[in-house]
């Protein structure tokens, strides 16, 4: 299968997502929230996409459990971390968008907000977990037992937060299946570009690591055993190789291996 | 009608977009400081291997 | 066949020597009890309250069971890492799951062990009627599975990571945060002011056992990663 290149790929992100938000300020027509419900077309497909960033990183890691191989550990890894950094904005952006339509900065009876703050508060412990077990495959390993068991955490959590509370405020997604046809359009331009955002932010990192992977290599061949490369990985991520690292999904985490 | 009120509710619209891009923009200074990093060791390498090149290219492997 | 009876037999002495050694040492169930008993009256003085009923004797209850759980939860698998049982499940012709549903057991036994004084002391505490009592026990029991499902899972995970007893609480509690709400939203229409009601128990029985059986799957899926070196 022919993956379009990453500048390729960004290029269209930058299209589809300037479209997007295009259609929210010159096309979409007000509703009955008033101004205020533009902030849906960005709030909502940074949750879904952060969502099903958690259960795409689930699914990777699946695939290194069953096959040992640590691109698909690489993967997971920045498939978590991105969907935590949207995850972020998804809070910001809910905790404003409470604020202008209900006057407070959290609202707790908004169950698809708290049950996705429950996820994300999970899923914040993934950085301690990994920082914590030191040797790097079984750290790996590990973290993709959490990857599994936090994945089919979310469905059910979110069903139990939806039971807790009656849905007092119309959640205005649930009645996604009577928006009328131009904020339809509008929304699904709106989500197809956030989520060309997500893959394409994810094949950056993963790039980025590759190549800090590789000039670690180089340096080793090119100094020998004794000068170990400096602390390849950046504070940011804990996960990354140490200086001592030899796993050898260093070579190209981008490409699995044959 | 692409109305933009700059009453309370287009500030806070505009807060909300604001986060989103500033999110990306901080995400895209730190890959910015890492490029740079790689660049640093990139440039230090290709010296130490001019260096071993020109040097009889020796290897202490 | 002989596999699956040497599975079960793993099982059982793994099980009966978990118990022994916690009859014997008494680490983690008088040390759950007396921290439920103490809570309470933290709790009596925090809400500054000497009667609930309701969401309030539900919440207090759960979440001082939920809490003294975890520190049977952290302790669950010091003895293997320390004295090498990781290596001996290994090692012999045993399926790891042996472990992990001895383990589970060996939790849920705990924990019933401790809502069998707590519940009763909560009781006396803060009921006015017991008539509630005999189906939340029943709910309790069903929570039991699910704190024992995820608890022995995350303990795994932490048992070889260095900030062991961190790690524990801070995975844990988001992943029990559906148990609670389910056990919690049951128990509080089992405490209700008026005497026990029943109307709309049974989603909550449904969310917990939908609960339970999910992450036991989880734990028998992943369990014999959690094993390797």
């Amino acid at each position: 299968m022919k993956v379009p290149s990453l500048r390729a790929q960004a290029a269209a992100t930058v299209a589809i997502l300037a479209a997007g938000f295009t259609l929210v300020f010159f096309y979409a027509p007000l509703d009955t929230e008033g101004f205020i419900q533009k902030i849906f077309y960005l709030h909502v497909p940074l949750a879904i996409c952060s969502l099903a960033g958690f259960v795409v990183a689930g699914i990777h890691a699946i695939r290194h459990l069953r096959s040992g191989d640590p691109v698909h550990d690489a993967r997971s890894y920045v498939s978590i971390h991105l969907s935590v950094i949207f995850g972020i904005a998804v809070l910001a952006t809910g905790s404003i968008w409470a604020r202008a339509q209900w006057g407070k900065w959290w609202v707790w009876d908004e169950p698809t907000l708290v049950s996705f703050l429950i996820v994300f508060l999970l899923y914040v412990t993934y950085y301690p977990l990994r920082y914590a077990i030191e040797d790097r495959e079984r750290q790996a390993r590990y973290a993709s037992v959490f990857a599994i068991t936090a994945g089919a955490f979310v469905p059910l959590n979110f069903l139990a937060v939806r039971l807790a509370d009656p849905l007092i405020h119309p959640r205005t997604f649930s009645s996604a299946g009577g928006l009328p046809g131009s904020m339809l359009l509008t929304f699904v331009v709106c989500l197809a570009g956030i989520a060309l955002l997500w893959l394409s932010l994810v094949r950056f990192e993963l790039t980025a690591k590759s190549a800090s992977a590789k000039l670690a290599r180089l340096r080793r061949a090119l100094e020998g055993e004794a000068h170990p490369p400096p602390l390849a990985g950046s504070r940011i991520a804990p996960g990354l190789p140490s200086r001592t690292a030899s796993a050898s999904w260093m070579n190209d985490p981008t490409t699995p291996r044959s | 009608m692409p109305a933009l009120p700059l009453d309370e509710a287009g500030k806070y619209v505009a807060a909300a977009y604001v986060v989103f891009v500033a999110l990306i923009l901080v995400y895209v200074a730190i890959m910015a400081a890492k490029l740079e990093r790689i660049q640093r060791e990139l440039g230090e390498l290709a010296d130490l291997a001019e260096q071993k090149h020109s040097g009889g290219g020796v290897s202490d492997v | 066949m002989s596999a699956r009876t040497s599975s079960f037999r793993a099982f059982e002495t793994i099980l009966a020597k978990d118990l022994r050694v916690e009859l014997r040492t008494l680490q983690s169930v008088p040390a759950m009890v007396l921290f439920a008993v103490t809570t309470f009256v933290l709790f009596r003085f925090g809400l500054d309250r000497d009667a609930l009923s309701g969401s309030l004797a539900a919440g207090v209850l759960l979440a001082t069971v939920l809490f003294a759980a975890i520190l049977a939860i952290n302790r669950l698998f010091v003895a293997e890492r320390d004295e090498g049982g990781f290596d001996a499940i290994r090692l012999a012709p045993v399926d790891g799951t042996a472990l992990l549903a001895a383990k589970t057991a060996a939790l849920v036994v705990y924990l019933l062990l401790l809502e069998a004084i707590a519940l009763p002391v909560f009781a006396i505490f803060f009921l006015d009627s017991w008539a509630g009592l005999a189906p939340l026990a029943g709910i309790l029991a069903l929570t039991d599975l699910g704190l024992a499902a995820t608890g022995v899972l995350v303990s795994a995970i932490a048992a070889n990571s260095s900030a062991r007893d961190l790690l524990v609480p801070l995975v844990l509690l988001p992943l029990l945060v559906p148990v609670m709400i389910a056990a919690g939203g049951a128990a509080e229409l089992l405490l209700a002011n008026g005497g026990p009601s029943y109307d709309g128990i049974a989603k909550w029985l449904g969310v917990l056992a939908l609960y339970d059986v999910v992450f036991l799957l989880v734990g028998y899926a992943v369990y014999d990663f959690l094993l390797e070196d």
